[in-house]
């Protein structure tokens, strides 16, 4: 079903995007916006967000071939984007130090985020502690049960974490906690939202924090290879790791940009995250976008093994991409991310997040599709630290029996 | 604008401005307890002396409102409560003597088309649609439905709203202004502050619209203060939760008590 979205206003991508939000927030979006727009132009504010990516997160991001994983793509050359080797773990450090300076320059002692995996929470609660803000992470009981480990980390870096109990308990309930929060105390707080979507200024606010990462990545590639890459494969969530890396590739048009959503147990099962084959046009917290939606328009809950991907809507610039076809867009089960999760680890030494297994698992096909000639640039967007006991669990390495990866 | 013959909820408020006093607009959620629970309150508070019915669409992601409200929409949709069941809603407390109010996410209307909606709200007799996360810069689809049907779009205006976007919402608005009392969700509050009568009079600076304001209002006393500077005293967590606790004869009684309240205003 194809439902007309509205007017093409402020901050739409083509249909998409917009500001979906209660009255009581336009004038905070409006003030994040202009201060935005001119912090991205101040040498002083950029200078000292290039700062901090050298001195404390580590970059650039160092790119590596993974020729004994590539074995699994059909030969093709695989080539990873190692957010992985950031501070705190994950690409959402990016996009937190540059929402943390702004918090600062609008006067705002207080910050607040939602975090699914955890690893945005995390990063918010380190720059808040780096920059002396007052940091809340709202997360869904079920996650907090899922990734405990994250939710010690916060606490250890001084923020407080709530557990939502509404709805479904994860990360969608999550986001509605903190914009209740949000519309009550917006005078002193700012809402570090984490990914590319919500109302407008935030996904294009957090796509050009973490643009950085296919400026950085296009060099890189062209330096080793010599040439740009067939494919640029990244895993979406809310979207914000692939809208970064694909950003600089978009008037590439030799590049596919590929964005993997989490397949959970098969779309087919209706137990999923894949918004683009089994969701619709629909708006969610201050997005128009793909949304995962009963007849009626009531959300449906999403699934997948990875906290980070499990989310019923996408952001809307994504929704534009698909449409346009400029970028495609598929799944991996959360058996053939587990499957590509051991064979990284196996082959190559490095334990991907599991949201990012999901873009190896979608690098294994293209590799099958486009042959050993192939050159697959891959978004690894976080490290797998986190989802050990996850993982450990799904291979059954937990107990008293040795066990071992199959 | 161009307004047509005016909705019956702007007949209504009207009337009450006539007798010099606020009127009071009570909000239920269609589905809560049951269907069947639902039309039976809300027949309880026209009864008790609601003005107005603002009809609430429990929504799976509801970011404007707070825990009472929240619950009652989980109890509605775990027990099948369906858009459908809006405007037999809407029908009931038109046909016991209320104009009604639809109070609706987005997303609802988006996914049923906004033509649609519009057309079964005005087929089952409505006033009009407050959209809480639905502004007048994205609302073109919404404000030309609206005008086909006969509808009035009720936008909402927060103590936040610069003089700039209260002339934007309400230039958009027909029937009523709503004004939001503070900065927050819906729920109960030990005193509704002074923000709200400054938004209030902010709001009138720049419409001759009836201002009504909502969060927060939940005992007769809360409802005569309001009721001194606001031509409408809209309740909703206290009905929810009275409803919860009592049935609809408690529902009954506190819309009485609250209809006292805002006839206690002026006085
Ligand atoms: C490592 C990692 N990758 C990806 C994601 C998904 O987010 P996004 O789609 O915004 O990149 C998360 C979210 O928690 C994450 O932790």
């Amino acid at each position: 079903m194809t439902a007309a979205l509205g007017s093409p206003g402020i901050g739409r991508f083509g249909d998409f995007g917009g500001r979906y939000v209660p009255e009581a927030l336009i004038p905070a979006l409006e003030q994040l916006d202009e201060v935005r727009r001119k912090a991205l132009v101040d040498p002083e504010f950029v200078g000292e967000l290039d700062r901090l990516h050298r001195t404390y997160t580590g970059r650039p991001s160092i790119l590596t071939e993974v020729p004994r994983f590539a074995e699994h793509c059909a030969g093709a050359r695989v080539l990873l984007k190692r957010e992985d080797l950031n501070h705190t773990g994950s690409h959402k450090i990016n996009n937190v130090l540059g929402q943390a300076l702004l918090a600062k320059r609008m006067g705002k002692r207080r910050v607040i985020a939602e975090t699914g995996a955890g690893q945005h929470g995390v990063a918010t609660a380190t720059a808040a502690a780096l920059l002396g803000l007052d940091c809340v992470v709202y997360m869904g009981k079920v996650d907090t049960e899922r990734q405990a480990l994250n939710v010690a980390r916060m606490r250890l870096l001084g923020a407080e974490v709530i557990a939502v109990t509404n709805g479904s308990q994860t990360l969608k309930d999550a986001v509605n906690e903190a914009l209740r929060d949000w519309v009550a105390n917006v005078d002193d707080t700012h809402y570090v939202l984490g990914t590319v979507t919500g109302p407008y200024p935030f996904p294009e606010m957090v796509r050009d924090f973490h643009r950085i990462i296919g400026v950085e990545a296009r060099a890189q590639v062209l330096d080793l290879v010599g040439r740009l890459p067939d494919a640029v494969i990244a895993c979406v969530g809310g979207g914000s790791n692939a809208m970064g890396i694909f950003h600089r590739f978009l008037d590439d048009a030799s590049v596919r940009l590929v964005g993997v959503e989490a397949g959970g147990d098969g779309v087919e099962t209706g137990r999923h995250a894949a918004r683009f084959s089994g969701g619709s046009r629909g708006v969610l917290h201050g997005a128009a976008t793909y949304v995962l939606q009963d007849d009626d328009g009531q959300t449906i809950e999403s699934h997948s093994v990875s906290a980070g991907l499990d989310y019923p809507s996408v952001g809307p610039e994504h929704a534009h991409l698909f449409e346009t076809g400029r970028a495609e867009y598929r799944s991996a089960t959360d058996a053939e991310a587990m499957e590509a999760f051991r064979l990284l680890s196996r082959t190559e030494g490095i334990l991907p997040a599991i949201e990012s297994a999901h873009a190896l698992a979608g690098a294994m096909v293209l590799g099958q599709e486009l042959g050993p000639d192939a050159v697959l640039l891959v978004s690894l967007s976080g490290r797998g630290d986190k989802d050990v006991h996850t993982a450990a669990r799904w291979f059954g390495l937990l107990g008293d029996d040795e066990g071992g990866m199959p | 604008m161009t307004s047509t013959t005016p909705s019956a909820g702007s007949s209504a408020l009207a009337a009450c401005r006539e007798e010099g006093r606020a009127a009071l607009i009570g909000y239920l959620p269609v589905g809560f307890p049951t269907l069947a629970g639902s039309l039976e309150a809300i027949a309880a508070i026209v009864e008790g002396g609601v003005d107005i019915v603002e009809v609430g669409v429990p929504y799976s992601d509801p970011l404007m409102d707070g825990p009472v409200i929240q619950r009652a929409t989980e109890t509605a949709l775990a027990a099948g409560m369906t858009v459908d069941d809006v405007f037999t809603a809407v029908a009931a407390s038109v046909a016991a003597g209320a104009p009604a109010y639809v109070m609706s996410y987005w997303n609802l209307i988006l996914r049923r088309g906004v033509d649609r909606f519009a057309a079964d709200l005005a087929a089952a007799g409505g006033s009009g649609v407050i959209t809480p996360d639905l502004i007048p810069d994205e609302a073109s689809e919404w404000l030309e439905a609206a005008r086909r049907h006969d509808l009035d779009p009720v936008f909402l205006v927060a103590p936040s709203s610069t003089t700039e976007r209260l002339s934007v919402a309400t230039a958009a608005c027909r029937g009523f202004v709503y004004a939001a009392s503070t900065m927050g969700v819906t729920g109960t509050r030990a005193s509704v502050g002074d923000a709200a009568a400054d938004v209030v009079a902010r709001t009138r600076a720049v419409t001759d619209l009836p201002v009504c304001v909502g969060l927060g209002v939940s005992n007769r006393a809360q409802a005569a203060e309001v009721a001194r500077y606001a031509d409408g005293v809209i309740v909703g967590s206290a009905l929810v939760r009275a409803l919860d606790e009592g049935g609809p004869s408690a529902v009954g009684r506190l819309a009485a008590e609250l209809a006292a309240g805002v006839r206690e205003g002026r006085g």
